[in-house]
């Protein structure tokens, strides 16, 4: 007991010396120690400052240790010091200023300092002035971000002032291009400022919009008479336009005091019980009051009495709108410069709208693609052979699994998926072929129970699934090349796992089609499917036919499986999400074609964006009307967007 | 002229009795009017046991005798739902809001009450507005009528859509499919003001009927039986007389029987339409007893369990849809309840909640595979009726249809 | 008539005797309401574990007013209507004392009036919408305003988000939530453009372009935030379109209340490093009954398994029933309930839950970034905040308060100074 006292007299000593030294830290930090401690971004701006102002070299290092998360307090005596970690009970503490270690302490009798980010971003900005001449390229773009997270009028200086000596080329063209953008905030010459916004305009990175746009927001304001003078007036408004309907023009009077509030009708209700006087209110019997005109008649006594603010007619609104003007003013005080900034924002606004256009499309294309993905297996078991598997989507589950399970047993990610995809083909090819020897070659003449019975295998399979795999979500995650997105622009983007996904579809139209047409399984397939007795006759042999179509249609969907489960996520529920869909885009496209069946994809795929688009707070609503447009599209072209002649169309 | 209907159809009879026989027996051992054998919520599960089969029966009607596998016939059931809920939600609340309203010291106006009834029923799901839909939600008679209506309207303009573009087989199966997603996707979204995810809840409680549940359970099990009853009867006149020989043609060959001047079209579309009504028929007494409807209910899966009954139960004979309806969803009730034994295998014990999914799914193979003809088949046994000799033919494209034992009839 | 008379007369001894065979019975039955088997099997398989887990460790210590708790387990199946049919099945053929169970709200709803006719007791576990309150559910898990709001809160203030992007799965729980902050944002100034609300169904997974639209949000040089109500396996999907995008956490700060440790165990999270969760509890809460709670935990259930949220309301909630009964010297319903009022028992994150009138627990408000081990760093702890049934941010329910210890009633119109209903809402 007395060494712990002693010892901790020693540290005490030892600190109050160190406060006791000129150009010590701790002294500024243990001024602040409140608001440090607490950690709320509202009150930790002094502290910052004055971290920042103090003018002394370690304030850099406690700042990027603080924002880290790395500075810890001593609850003894409140002092603060950069921690590192000695195992999880212990850690090392180490003094700001001496920059030596100053003991090992146990984990309760800290405190480590939780900075949110919040608080992080603004130790940032204070790090800015430090970290934008600093010999490392990682802290200089440090310095730049955080310049873009939050640009301050402060930070122009100092940025203006590091460009000339920028070494790294990148670095320094980030750092013009932040130049001008602060120039059109913060700088004070006009002419300036309408200059660099001639530069930008056209430009079509968000950063250039979320400057410009300021700059032009609009208020509402409302004046008796004449609109204001000496305030940069972006319209005048008139009541009763699309955009200003009378109403809100008069809840502006009512907020602005010029007019009284309307009296609404909880407030007229609350009114009358007030005033109830001896079973009537204004002469009323409270039993007549279940009527809004006795209501009225009553508040109306009411209001000739005095006792309650009268009613605000449709002439009153009127007299109140004709007696005032409304308008829009600018945020920015400058006309030169809103004018500009308008102008280049028009000009931006145009090039947004088109590649807003084209990132759609792109969105569409690469839903299409997965769904032209999910149904090429089908459109070889349906379209081909017209066999209707159910159990079409549990497959796809099955290529997502092994995917899964791959990537348990082969950590590395790039390998595991390489070795994934054959693997998923040969598993649900081996089990198309299982289903297809024992289940589907009796029903091939009773298409309707061959949907009942893969129903069945669905759901079994489905269950077993879930019986060994658990119901919880699998990771199934792609590796590092995949990570990330095609940046075009700051509109338009594509993740690189889509631009496989894409890629693949491509590959798998290429391999059908050199499968159907240019091989020996092909020229039979279609052979078989046509007359199978004739086929028989020629020397093919249908059932094994039949089940090598079969199995190849089954091993598509197990590696259209991996891809979706790389981008999605795999769970036993991951086929039952598809299979719909993939049904619909094989019939859509017309049956027993494959480009019917991109074309279903590509029309599928490009209405749900659009009609997303048209409403995008409610995805559910896009895919609702999608299916609905489906089913009254196939009442229209009940044999699909491209429908089979002659022949080969059956019946 | 002819023998009597009950006489061409004695499975008819049989029927009847036997389901007036269980339905007295279940009152007997029950705990509202009963020696309380059988406790209230299985009284439920009964009652709506007997829905199911009344729905099963339409599912015959409409694939075992006219050969259209349709995947949507619980869109209809969900819709009938919906409609009695309607009424029953407004109802209750309704009360609940005349009697708090009452107490304020202004007599409320008859939009305020709409307005606070309108709150109660939509404030758990974010709104206070009432969708245009619920029009008709405070009367009851027109609420009944919607029962069917609505159902029906909407199966007729499907009905109408597809088969006059002659969409058949599964195609056609694949559209009903569609179409009762895009309904159930409708359905979860709020905007469809039929409180979206959440659905129609408290079915259970009759507005302003203060008896216990045990009771209630009872009234909605007789109402059942008798929808069942009646249902029964209407599909077994329906597929006895003329038309019936006429919807049976178009199951086995439909271009014949176009052919021979029959407008298929228009029978189809009568047969569709009638069973939706039926369907929603169910449906409207099927969910007071559940208590609580909502989009899940109207998933394409269910309409495929339907399909699934039917066919194990025996497609083609109206008996044999009941037996599988009640079969199979009361053994799926007791397997997933959890009041199946395990089975410890030493190294594994198969717990049926697990397995029974996967067990259904293989028996439904094997059924299809080896038992076309269902549970339905059994009966044949017991009567000692033999399949026809056809010479060695195969059975064409539909095994269990009953083509000759039917003409021969 | 006769008959009748004689069946009813049977009915009555029937019942006397099985009366008195569950009286003769020795232990008090536990009923446990969570799907085992369903879409929402993965979640509220774990709370099972958690109430079998509880019951063995009462029983270990000497079990209930000298009798031991036995769990009656049912599977509702993630089956709305099934949770009604198994809720009667507990109450009138186990007669359990009092039910633990639901994770979703519509199975509450359906679970509703069932519990209510027969007098039942059941202890909800899970953040909810609120706008509820019944006689016979003790809500253990979070109101918004111990959640939602707070988490809007720090938003505003410690990150200064000025412009909202409100993404939830289309169910009651986030379209309700939305609601509630659409109206608390309004209230603090936020422009009605300013707040992006979007809904996709279950299981969403192509998230291109609501991502595109997010990030889009902040061309008008606004701080953009996302609360995040999206449900369940959607999230995977959410988040790996988030870090495709390069979206990070300091740019567009995503919190989410439907995010929780398990949740994470089926993501990588190296990329959503500093994305934000709001709860009353995580793993990582640093303190000795945590510790030993996460300890038995895994010891029973295996080393890779990980605590949240409910399962702490689990805890909560067992253990004040079981203090109350032993107030009460009895199981029964209504003297459970009237020494509920008041209990207090210690959480696992340090403080002290106390039960309101209202049916909610005083809990503490924790806010937490996500680490690359897919534990959440709480860098943000409130006191304990009591529980609001009827929020106060949207007019239709700031005039009702819920005080079933003093007014007896859930619904109270504080206007008319009235009673509104004694049943509650469904």
């Amino acid at each position: 007991m007395l060494r712990l006292l002693l010892a901790g007299l020693a540290i005490l000593l030892s600190c109050l010396m160190a406060t006791a030294e000129e150009g010590a830290i701790q002294p500024v930090l243990q001024e602040h120690r409140e608001v440090i401690a607490k950690s709320s971004r509202k009150t930790i701006a002094p502290a910052i400052d004055a971290i920042a102002d103090s003018g002394l070299p370690q304030a850099q290092r406690v700042l990027e240790t603080w924002a880290a998360k790395s500075m810890w307090m001593r609850k003894s005596d409140g002092y603060f010091f950069a921690g590192e970690k000695l195992d999880s009970k212990t850690y090392q503490l180490l003094d700001f200023d001496s920059g030596e270690v100053v003991g090992t302490f146990a984990k309760k009798d800290l405190k480590q300092l939780k900075p949110n980010s919040g608080i992080r971003a603004m130790i940032g900005t204070a790090l800015v002035r430090f970290q934008l001449l600093d010999a490392d390229i990682a802290k200089r773009q440090a310095a730049l971000t955080s310049i873009q997270r939050d640009p301050e009028a402060a930070l122009l200086a100092p940025l203006r002032a590091s460009i000339a000596d920028e070494p790294d080329a990148g670095l320094k063209a980030q750092k013009q291009r932040l130049e001008r953008l602060l120039t059109i905030g913060y700088d004070d010459d006009t002419a300036a400022r309408v200059a660099a916004i001639e530069g930008m305009s056209g430009d079509l990175g968000v950063d250039v919009r979320a400057t410009l746009n300021p700059l032009v927001a609009k208020t509402r304001g409302v004046a008796p008479g004449a609109a204001p003078q000496g305030v940069n007036i972006a319209a005048i408004l008139t009541p009763g336009d699309d955009d200003f309907p009378e109403e809100e023009a008069y809840d502006l009077l009512v907020a602005e005091g010029f007019a009284p509030a309307r009296v609404s009708k909880d407030e007229v209700r609350l009114a009358l019980a007030e005033n109830i006087e001896g079973g009537s209110v204004g002469g009323v019997p409270v039993a007549q009051l279940d009527k809004d005109e006795t209501r009225a008649r009553a508040y109306a006594a009411l209001a000739a009495a005095g006792k309650v603010p009268p009613i605000v007619t449709a002439a009153d609104v009127q007299t109140a709108l004709a007696a005032h003007v409304f308008f829009e003013t600018y945020a920015e005080s400058s006309a030169d410069v809103t004018t500009a900034a308008q102008k280049a924002l028009d000009t931006i606004a145009l090039k947004v709208g088109v590649n807003q256009t084209l990132d759609l499309t792109l969105d569409a294309l690469s839903l299409a693609s997965i769904y032209f993905l999910a149904a090429i297996g089908l459109a070889i078991t349906f379209g081909v052979m017209g066999v209707i598997n159910m159990a079409h989507g549990e497959f796809i589950m099955m290529g997502a699994y092994t995917g899964y399970v791959v990537q348990q047993i082969i950590p590395d990610h790039t390998v595991s998926i390489i070795v994934a995809i054959p693997l998923a083909f040969a598993v649900t090819f081996a089990a198309g072929v299982a289903m297809e020897r024992l289940v589907i070659r009796w029903l091939y003449a009773r298409p309707l129970e061959t949907l009942l019975a893969t129903f069945g295998i669905s759901i079994a399979l489905q269950q077993l699934a879930k019986n060994i795999f658990g119901t919880q979500a699998r990771p199934l995650t792609a590796p590092g090349w995949l990570d990330g997105a095609l940046v075009m622009n700051d509109v338009v983007s594509i993740s690189y796992i889509r631009i496989a996904i894409f890629i693949l579809a491509l590959i798998f139209l290429g391999v059908f089609l050199f499968i159907m047409k240019r091989t020996r399984l092909g020229l039979e397939t279609r052979a078989v499917t046509q007359n199978p007795r004739m086929a028989a006759s020629m020397g093919i042999n249908p059932g094994r036919v039949n089940m090598l179509t079969f199995g190849l249609g089954s091993g598509i969907a197990g590696i259209a499986g991996v891809a979706i489960g790389l981008f999605a996520k795999v769970t036993s529920e991951l086929g039952s999400d598809y299979i719909v869909q993939s049904f619909m885009t094989v019939v859509v496209g017309g049956v027993g074609n494959i480009w019917g069946t991109l074309a279903g994809a590509a029309m599928i795929g490009f209405l749900q964006k659009g009609i997303e688009w048209l409403n995008p707070s409610n995805t559910l609503a896009a895919q609702t009307y999608m299916i609905v447009f489906i089913i009254i599209f196939i009442q229209f072209r009940p044999r699909g967007i491209i429908a089979l002649k002659g022949r080969a169309a059956g019946d | 002229m002819q023998r009597s209907f009950i006489a061409r159809n004695p499975s008819v009879l049989i029927f009847l009795a036997c389901l007036a026989l269980f339905t007295l027996m279940v009152t007997v051992l029950s705990e509202g009017l009963g020696v309380g054998m059988i406790s209230t919520s299985f009284v439920k599960t009964l009652g709506k046991t007997l829905c199911l089969c009344l729905i099963a029966v339409a599912m015959d009607l409409i694939w075992g005798f006219t050969g259209i596998l349709s995947l949507g016939h619980f869109a209809f059931f969900g819709l009938g739902g919906y409609m009695i809920g309607m009424w029953l939600m407004y109802e209750r609340t309704r009360l609940i809001v005349v009697e708090s309203l009452s107490q304020a010291e202004i007599p409320p106006t008859s939009s305020e009450v709409v307005d606070a009834i309108g709150n109660q029923i939509f404030g758990v799901v974010g709104s206070s507005e009432f969708p245009l839909i619920w029009a008709f939600a405070d009367s009851l008679f027109l609420q009944l009528v919607l029962v069917v209506l609505v159902p029906g309207l909407l199966a007729l303009v499907f009905g109408w859509l597809a088969f006059r573009s002659r969409v058949t087989g599964v195609y056609l199966s694949i559209l009903t499919q569609a179409m009762t997603l895009a309904l159930a996707l409708y359905l979860f979204q709020n905007d469809s003001g039929l409180r979206g995810n959440n659905g129609l809840s408290g079915l259970q409680n009759l507005p302003g009927v203060e008896v216990s549940q045990d009771v209630v359970s009872l009234w909605f099990l007789w109402a059942s039986a008798f929808a069942l009853g009646l249902g029964y009867l209407l599909a077994a006149w329906v597929v006895s007389g003329k038309f019936g020989s006429v919807i049976r043609g178009i199951r086995d060959n439909e271009a014949r029987v176009r052919f021979l001047g029959y407008s298929v079209e228009a029978y189809k579309l009568m047969i569709f339409t009638l069973t939706a009504c039926i369907a929603a028929i169910a449906g409207a007494l099927y969910y007071p007893q559940a208590g609580i409807i909502n989009p899940a209910e109207i998933a394409p899966i269910a309409s495929i369990y339907l399909a699934v009954w039917v066919a194990i139960g025996g497609r083609g004979r109206l008996y044999g849809a009941v037996i599988g309806a009640a079969f199979v969803s009361l053994l799926s009730t007791w397997f997933t309840g959890g009041q199946a034994p395990d089975i410890p295998l030493g190294f594994y014990t198969i717990k049926w909640v697990d397995w029974w999914l996967v067990l259904l799914g293989l028996s439904f193979v094997a059924v299809t595979l080896f038992a076309p003809k269902g549970m339905g088949g059994l009966v044949d046994l017991w009567t000692q009726r033999r399949a026809p000799n056809r010479h060695g033919a195969d059975l064409g494209p539909d095994d269990g249809a009953l083509r000759e034992q039917e003409a021969s009839e | 008539m006769n008959f009748l008379k004689s069946t009813l007369a049977g009915s009555v001894v029937f019942a006397t005797l099985a009366g008195a065979a569950m009286a003769a019975e020795d232990t008090i039955k536990v009923g446990v309401l969570h799907s085992l088997s369903g879409t929402m099997a993965i979640s509220e398989t774990t709370l099972k574990d958690t109430m079998l887990m509880l019951i063995d460790q009462q029983n270990a210590k000497g079990g209930l007013l000298g009798k031991q708790l036995e769990a009656v387990v049912v599977d509702p199946a993630s089956d709305w209507p099934l949770f009604a049919e198994k809720a009667r099945e507990l109450l009138t053929v186990h007669e359990v004392d009092v039910i633990f169970g639901n994770w979703t709200s519509v199975s509450r709803k359906s679970v509703l009036p069932v519990i209510e006719e027969l007098n039942g007791l059941l202890f909800y576990p899970v953040q909810y919408e609120g706008e509820e309150s019944s006689k016979n559910v003790f809500y253990t898990g979070a109101a918004p305003n111990q959640q939602a709001i707070p988490a809007t809160d720090y938003f505003l203030e410690e990150l200064g988000v000025e412009k909202f992007a409100l993404l939830g799965t289309d169910y009651v729980y986030p379209r309700t939530t939305n609601n509630i902050l659409e109206s608390y944002l309004k209230g603090k100034g936020i422009a009605d453009s300013d707040i992006f609300v979007n809904y996709t169904p279950f299981g969403h997974s192509d998230w291109s372009k609501i991502v595109a639209d997010v990030v889009a949000l902040g061309a008008d040089g606004k701080k953009v935030g996302v609360i995040s109500t999206i449900n369940g396996d959607a999230n995977i999907g959410f988040y790996k379109e988030l870090a495709a995008a390069g979206v990070s956490a300091d740019d567009i700060p995503v919190v989410a209340f439907s995010v929780g440790e398990e949740e994470l165990a089926g993501l990588d999270t190296s990329n959503l490093v500093g994305h934000l969760a709001a709860w009353n509890y995580f793993q990582s809460a640093d303190s000795e009954v945590n510790a030993s709670f996460v300890e038995t935990w895994k010891a029973t259930m295996g080393e890779e398994r990980v605590t949240n949220d409910p399962m702490e309301a689990h805890y909560i909630g067992f253990n004040m029933w079981v203090n109350a009964a032993t107030e009460a010297g009895s199981t029964e319903v209504d003297a459970v309930r009237a020494k509920m009022y008041g209990q207090e028992f210690p959480n696992l994150t340090g403080g002290t839950a106390v039960m309101l009138p209202n049916h909610h627990l005083a809990k503490p408000v924790l806010i937490g970034e996500i680490q690359e081990d897919g534990q959440f760093d709480i860098i943000s702890q409130t006191t304990e905040v009591p529980g609001d049934a009827w929020t106060d941010y949207l007019p239709e329910s700031a005039v009702l308060v819920s005080d079933w210890k003093d007014l007896g009633c859930g619904m109270y119109n504080t206007e008319t100074k009235s009673c509104v209903q004694t049943l509650s809402n469904y």
